[in-house]
């Protein structure tokens, strides 16, 4: 009986511990709530992927009511993947932020981050799940208002105005894409994505379709800080508490990805996107500027979580450009790629937090000899940094792989040979860190000998071993990317 | 159609081009949050003005009535206010902890007190 119920479930629960934290007020209950609630929501998404690989994709009809009328929940092989992703950081982030944020925040303020967290997440998985593209926006504003609040949290002062910059510019980009909605249903009369999907077919006049497409892609882009449009991400980064950092880095780009995928393949077709519009160019040109001169501008930063925020854009540009291939190896990496950065970025900055704890920040000044004093968040790391650069044995290599392959069947050569080309650029970032940590001697800087608490460690060292585990074991992630990009390609009229 | 057919169109282009056009131009932060607003607002006309039928009443079926209007761009608008209102909200309240901060609201003088490194508040 409550299995029926499982896809609401999965948005309602975190939805209704936030204000529940605010309730209870007492900082260690909320995190109890939380951490509760964010659990919960990454078994049902496991619940979830079983089922929708037993029985195909679900369809929930919120209040029984019948699409497209009522709105409508759908679980699918990409819609679980990514439910998998953004409930499995949270449950990781949660555990983690119980010291992490204990030591960042004023004592009186600790359960308003809890509730703004569960916010965030609930916002995050209704994005994930809905089937209908209003009901989207939002959860996208949900999700948005709320990480402004946890962005804000940062003990610097610029994280206020870093968080000022995400709305004003967050705003632009979701009300593009309600722009670009309204245009959608001025053409077909319908919001369900399913329906918008078959009507836009039939719809003659397509003028006002494509200035739709034209507003939801930048809007999109925008949430997503596709190049140029990454000027909001450094800083929101940089200046945020480590939890939020770590948990927006993983999922709250990935899901906007997600709908990016789901417009251009699910909505409109690529066809549409690629025949009327030199759309696959502009997302490959863009991807690779994204790749190259933000791992560039990487390079030259002395604050480790601005180097890893640049080196975000960078990871970005490699998932659209296996989006802008459309072939199903490229949308394969794309979707892969999405899960195996956003277990890797989150891997790097929760244990970046622990640094920050012990040090005060994470400049690169910082982890001098770091190797030595505290040696498992180094090794820790290294291993996620192996991971971005796509190393063999760590689950970025997976993703590269696929990347490669799917250009040298496009007949790509030379792309193939940028994306290795660029890995080398992130090899000179992540040996930066090495210097620093293994071949410098410490210094007044460095922290004490000592690692970060253990309620810090062991979620950040989940982290890295699925970083490791998912570089060997494929079957799960690739599995469920080939799924995907089947479902998206097969979507496409 | 006329141009007075589209006269809703217009108006709605022309909020959305000078909201975006403060938001761009305008170094002050609450100038800037003007301008989002009338970004915002302009799309609750898009979405509304097309769904109103002149002579259209509420659809209750009756046989007194032929014509109705469509009512479910209000309802998506009646929530993408509230999303406005919130987002005003939220955007005001960091320009007083920004004010706090740094004293100023606006840009230029934030960005260059953040260039002379002042770790402050």
């Amino acid at each position: 009986m409550i299995f029926a119920h499982l896809p609401a479930l999965e948005v309602v629960v975190p939805l209704v511990a936030a204000p529940l934290t605010v309730l209870v007020r007492r900082s260690s209950v909320a995190w109890a709530v939380a951490t509760a609630a964010c659990t919960f929501s990454f078994i049902a998404a496991l619940l979830l992927t079983a089922e929708v690989a037993a029985h195909g994709p679900i369809s929930y009809h919120i209040g029984s009511w019948a699409p497209p009328w009522g709105i409508e929940y759908r679980v699918d092989t990409l819609s679980a993947f990514v439910l998998v992703l953004v409930s499995g950081m949270a449950a990781v982030v949660a555990p983690y932020a119980w010291r992490s944020v204990a030591a960042e925040l004023p004592r009186d303020q600790v359960y308003l981050f809890y509730t703004m967290f569960c916010l965030s997440v609930a916002g995050l998985l209704g994005m994930t799940i809905t089937g209908d593209a209003f009901n989207l926006f939002v959860f996208m504003e949900i999700s948005s208002l709320s990480s402004y609040v946890l962005i804000a949290l940062g003990r610097d002062r610029r994280a206020q105005y870093a968080s000022y910059q995400c709305l004003v510019l967050g705003t632009i980009g979701a009300t593009f894409y309600v722009i670009g909605l309204g245009m959608l249903y001025l053409a077909t009369g319908t919001l369900n994505i399913a329906d918008l999907a078959q009507r836009l077919q039939h719809v003659e006049n397509l003028r006002p379709v494509l200035a739709g497409l034209a507003f939801i892609t930048v809007g999109i882009s925008l949430k997503l800080a596709l190049y140029p449009l990454h000027l909001w991400l450094p800083n929101a980064y940089t200046y945020a508490p480590s939890a939020v950092t770590a948990f927006l880095a993983a999922t709250g780009t990935k899901v906007s990805v997600y709908v990016l995928l789901r417009f251009y393949f699910s909505v409109f077709g690529f066809r549409l996107v690629a025949e009327t519009l030199p759309m696959p160019e502009i997302l490959l040109v863009l991807s690779i500027l994204a790749i190259v001169s933000a791992s560039l501008v990487a390079l030259f930063q002395t604050d480790l979580k601005r180097l890893f925020a640049y080196s975000s854009v960078a990871q970005i540009g490699y998932i659209t450009l296996g989006m802008s291939m459309a072939s199903r190896d490229g949308l394969t990496a794309a979707v892969v790629h999405l899960f195996n950065h956003g277990i890797t970025k989150g891997a790097l900055f929760l244990l970046l937090g622990g640094v920050a704890l012990r040090s005060g920040r994470a400049g690169l000044d910082r982890v001098r000899g770091l190797g030595r004093s505290m040696p498992l968040t180094s090794v820790g790391i290294l291993i996620a940094g192996l991971s971005l650069i796509g190393v063999p044995g760590t689950a970025g290599f997976v993703s590269k792989w696929y990347l490669a392959l799917a250009a040298i069947e496009a007949g790509r050569w030379w792309l193939a040979a940028l994306v290795v080309a660029t890995s080398l650029i992130a090899v000179a970032y992540v040996w930066r860190f090495v210097e620093a940590a293994y071949l410098s001697e410490p210094d007044a800087r460095t922290p004490a000998p000592g690692e970060s608490p253990l309620a810090m460690l062991v979620p950040a060292w989940a982290l890295v071993a699925a970083t490791v585990y998912f570089g060997f074991d494929t079957s799960y992630t690739v599995a469920a990317a080939r799924a995907a990009a089947a479902l998206l390609l097969g979507g496409a009229p | 159609m006329s141009v007075g057919g589209h006269f809703g169109y217009w108006v709605a282009v022309l909020l959305m081009i000078a909201g975006l056009y403060i938001v761009i131009a305008r170094g002050n932060l609450v100038k800037k949050l003007i301008g989002l607003s009338i970004f915002q607002t302009s799309v609750y006309l898009l979405y509304i003005a097309p769904g109103k039928l002149i002579g259209g009443t509420a659809p209750i079926i009756t046989p007194a009535f032929k014509t109705y209007s469509n009512p479910l761009p209000h309802v998506l608008i009646l929530t993408a206010i509230v999303v406005g209102v919130a987002t005003l909200a939220l955007g005001l309240a960091l320009v007083v902890r920004i004010r706090e901060a740094y004293g100023s609201i606006e840009e230029d003088e934030i960005v260059a007190a953040d260039r002379a490194g002042g770790d402050g508040g």
